[in-house]
């Protein structure tokens, strides 16, 4: 006769086992380690809070504290590596196999230990195609996770860095798994219940907030005038022509230097309400100037940001906040958001190969995806139609009858010809291409393929690559922005200028834009000072961001 | 260091009446360009000063494309690189060619 | 674009002189085309610069003839070599001979490694070279508000200067922060702690503590209006204004000596709310500090 309850049974063993370590549902934390040796067994599969900003730190060195003789062999599910605490535990065998999206800290380590054999490579992901897989193939049996407080019931408030607690409880608690959280402190009451008591197993007061870092935070003071002519030519060559009203930021100095600029430049080109009023974002510092000059109607956030959260709170008619004030993110649902409600992805990476493809991990560095493959992705269950969609498809596919025609997300990749330490932006050989035979990989671990990219944006000027219609001028048009790298070098010269009549490639010049009209007095900040002082001071810049 | 010589033929000539232009400053990743007049209208002649060792061929290419889109013609320009990129160095070259072509303060 | 008010902190040296002196009236001395480079830098395959981060020349002031320099925070740091030493000691020298007031805007970490003996020996003549203008009736103006601060030798020079403006970017200490942290320990003094460290070195707690004259808002017109009334304040140094100053000093350690942090000093100064102090607005901020600063009796 089957069992046809044994995970709720397991569930039930492991319960019992924990209840000796705690008191109701509030774990002992001097027997944390013990605790979790009692409730863990080998070979389990265990997601850790890993977030991208917040870290369940107190509940990852526990489990890097564990004997690897009593538990071993573990199957980490989680978004991002960051703490070294999530690769102690591959170093001494308490866990073997890895599925992950992001593991930008640690991304020499991990490289160093896959080549090494310490790690069983499970996958790569974007995040929400591992927030998919809790609920099919990689359910946790554990979740180790972060909350802000907890009441005496368990209920959690989990508060701006909400992040993808919720999605990871739903599949671990639904499907019958056990769920830990590690608080900063338990209250009578909470601000707001995020998740509900019954959905968690065991609670640990680790006695301080968890641990969480400024990502999403950047320097006004290092813009370059370089990555503010790339933001000029976004702006006037991209947002305006296709009007683009809804869109994603990636991370990154040339993105947060178009925010800085859409006050002044934007403002300029008369383009306040034509373009950039609904955002699915993180709450980017950068972004304030344009916030408080009226650009902006609404963003949704996959997380918070370190030193936000009084402006955030002040701000509900742009930000989704709870009935307490402060901000509710969800990681998923913003990933969903960038995927089917933008028209737009626009975001840097470290290497484009001459088909398109691009990719951020080399041989030495394997830093995940994080969330760019989907939205750098083109949404092919996408039904509802807006202008800039409708406008890419018709340049991406002018034969088809209109009724028939999908439109297309625009997908762009920006940066400088030469990156950090000089390392060209452009390559004949993505390193993904490498990694994948050093590992003998199925797949070369791509960030934004060829076909999903629409437009290349550098300092020399803007690839269309929607317009190209083989290979062959696809090549030129990346070669033709390019710049001085050996693939910019290697152009066919006349085969560009042809492209550059057609608009595949169009040049500052062709936009009305002098080069040497980019300079930082056009940023409407210019320093964290300037954006602390457009907030009213409701922004809090994190210490090491300050002069004064 | 390394020293690199170019003196080409620039078929854009300069303008303006100042005898030199100082642009940039020797930080990491940026560079100093001083430029004076030459004795030829139609040559520029570029030594450059570089820690960064064998990128001729880039310093070539970028020189190559400055003396054919700027009016670089009778000008002696000096160079000393902090390990600049090459579309920074362009972007000095540009700056130090519009500052020696202004108008007398 | 909008119309902003320049930073003194974003600018570099040439734009900090050009927004001190009247138009047209900088005659650069030992300029770029001179091309006197450090002898040293190419030793360690470290790129130079035409003016060896210092500029140095003669100008006006509202018509008064001054004699001024810049130096460039973001070669070297700022810092101090050979030949940067030896232009401002030569400024400083002919300041002394033709009776005329220097300003100086400092923006450095102190000596350069590479050229250390040449960079001591220079901060120790510039030293002697403001005191002997001093004794002379020179004005020496400081100005301090770049993103190097002024640091080591620097701190050193700007102590022997008659007057010292300072914005709150500025920061003014010998040893710097890190060096802090690796001799004394990060509980101590934790040099990522920046809102620490501009609590102890800043324009803000220099200003209050009378280590700083004048403070003024990160803006080059700023800059310019305190440096110009500097100028126009007696100028004298003499036996009485040290051991004034002496006893000031004196007086200031066994008051705030055994206090752990400047918010504790500023409290015994008298401020209310000494926490609301980083964040106060430069306009507030100098009305506050007018009211409950210690001077530094015009030496200090």
């Amino acid at each position: 006769m089957r069992q046809w309850n044994t995970r709720k049974q397991m569930r039930e063993e492991r319960i019992a086992a924990g209840r000796g370590f705690a008191t109701g549902k509030l774990v002992d934390p001097e027997t944390l380690v013990d605790f979790l040796e009692a409730v863990l067994r080998p070979g389990d599969r265990v997601c850790l809070e890993g977030d991208n900003q917040k870290q369940a730190d107190v509940l990852a060195k526990g489990l890097a504290a564990m004997d690897p003789a009593r538990i071993h062999d573990l199957h980490m599910v989680q978004s991002g590596v960051v703490l070294p605490e999530h690769l102690d535990v591959f170093d001494s065998g308490i866990a073997k196999r890895l599925d992950f999206s992001y593991s930008g800290p640690q991304s020499a380590r991990i490289a160093k230990m896959l080549f090494g054999g310490k790690i069983e490579l499970g996958a790569i992901h974007t995040y929400l195609e591992l927030f998919a897989r809790y609920f099919i193939d990689l359910t946790p049996q554990v979740a180790l996770i972060a909350a802000v407080s907890a009441d005496r019931h368990g209920n959690l408030y989990t508060g701006p860095n909400t992040e993808d607690t919720p999605t990871v409880v739903e599949a671990t608690s639904f499907g019958s798994g056990l769920v830990i959280a590690q608080v900063g402190e338990i209250v009578d009451t909470l601000p707001r219940v995020d998740i509900p008591g019954d959905q968690v197993h065991f609670v640990l007061d680790a006695g301080k907030p968890f641990y969480v870092e400024p990502l999403f935070t950047r320097d006004p003071a290092a813009m370059t005038e370089t990555q503010i002519l790339t933001a000029m030519m976004a702006i006037k060559g991209l947002y305006q022509p296709y009007g683009v009203r809804r869109l994603n930021h990636g991370i990154g100095f040339n993105t947060a230097a178009i925010e800085l600029l859409l006050p002044t430049y934007g403002e300029k080109l008369g383009l306040k309400g034509k373009i950039c009023t609904h955002w699915a974002l993180n709450p980017h510092p950068t972004l304030i100037p344009a916030i408080e000059a009226g650009w902006v109607e609404q963003v949704h956030c996959f997380g918070s940001e370190v030193g936000m959260e009084d402006y955030l709170a002040a701000r509900p008619d742009i930000f989704f906040t709870g009935p307490d004030g402060s901000l509710r993110s969800n990681r998923a649902f913003s990933q969903t958001a960038g995927l089917y409600a933008c028209d737009m992805f626009i975001g840097s990476t470290l290497q484009i190969d001459l088909a398109g493809h691009s990719s951020t991990i080399t041989a030495n560095r394997i830093a995940g995806f994080g969330g760019a493959p989907n939205m750098g992705s083109d949404a092919r269950g996408r039904r509802h139609p807006s202008a800039p969609w409708l406008q890419a498809g018709a340049e991406a596919d002018p034969d088809t009858a209109a009724p028939l025609r999908r439109g297309r997300k625009l997908v762009v990749q920006i940066g400088e010809t030469f990156g950090e330490g000089n390392a060209p932006l452009f390559v004949e050989k993505l390193g993904a291409l490498e990694l994948a035979e050093k590992l003998d990989l199925d797949l070369a671990p791509v960030m934004v393929y060829a076909d999903d990219t629409t437009h290349i944006v550098t300092e020399e000027g803007i690839a269309n690559l929607l317009l190209c219609r083989n290979a062959d001028e696809r090549e030129q048009a990346i070669r033709g922005v390019a710049g001085f790298t050996e693939i910019g070098r290697g152009r066919d010269k006349a085969m560009v200028e042809r492209l550059r009549e057609r608009k595949i490639i169009q040049r500052p010049e062709d936009l009305g834009i002098d080069p040497l009209d980019a300079n930082r007095n056009m940023l409407a900040a210019r320093s964290i000072k300037d954006l602390m002082l457009a907030s009213g001071g409701l922004y809090r810049p994190p210490s090491r961001f300050r002069n004064w | 260091m390394e020293i690199l010589h170019f003196d080409i033929a620039a078929p854009i000539a300069a303008t303006g009446t100042r005898k030199m232009a100082l642009v940039g400053v020797v930080a990491s990743g940026n560079l100093e360009v001083l430029v004076e007049r030459g004795d030829a209208a139609d040559r520029c002649a570029i030594e450059i000063s570089t820690a960064a060792h064998g990128f001729r061929d880039l310093w070539d290419a970028v020189v190559a494309d400055f003396v054919g889109r700027r009016a670089a013609g009778g000008l002696r320009i000096a160079i000393n690189d902090g390990g600049a990129r090459p579309d920074t160095v362009s972007l000095r070259l540009a700056q130090g060619v519009r500052l020696i072509e202004e108008p007398e303060a | 674009m909008s119309n902003i008010r320049q930073s003194w902190y974003e600018a570099g040296a040439r734009e900090r002189i050009a927004a001190l002196v009247d138009p047209r009236s900088f005659a650069e001395f030992v300029g770029p085309e001179c091309r006197e480079t450090s002898p040293h830098l190419g030793i360690f395959d470290l790129p130079a610069q035409f003016d060896d981060g210092i500029v140095v020349g003669s100008g006006a002031i509202d018509g008064t003839p001054v004699l001024v320099a810049a130096q460039e925070g973001r070669f070297m740091g700022g810092a101090f070599g050979e030949v940067h030493g030896a232009k401002l000691t030569g400024l400083l020298r002919a300041a002394k001979a033709l009776a005329r007031d220097v300003v100086i805007a400092f923006d450095t970490g102190g000596v350069r490694l590479q050229e250390a003996n040449a960079g001591e020996i220079a901060i120790a003549e510039i030293m002697r070279a403001i005191a002997e203008a001093r004794l002379g009736g020179v004005r020496v103006v400081g100005l301090i508000g770049g993103r190097a601060g002024c640091y080591g030798g620097g701190g050193l020079i700007a102590g022997c200067c008659s007057t010292l403006i300072v914005s709150e970017q500025g920061r003014i200490s010998v040893t710097g922060p890190e060096v802090i942290e690796t001799n004394k320990g990060v509980e101590e003094f934790d040099s990522r702690d920046r809102a620490m460290v501009w609590r102890t070195m800043g324009g803000k707690h220099r200003t209050l503590i009378g280590g700083a004259d004048v403070f003024v808002d990160d803006d080059a017109a700023a800059f310019r209006a305190a440096a110009t009334a500097a100028l126009a304040r007696p100028a004298k140094l003499d036996a009485a204004a040290l051991a004034a100053e002496q006893a000031r000093l004196e007086r200031r350690i066994a008051r705030f000596g055994d206090l752990g942090d400047a918010t504790d000093i500023w409290h015994a100064l008298g401020i209310d709310d000494p926490k609301a102090i980083p964040d106060m607005p430069a306009d507030a901020f100098a009305t506050l500090a007018a009211q409950y600063r210690e001077s530094a009796d015009d030496a200090r």
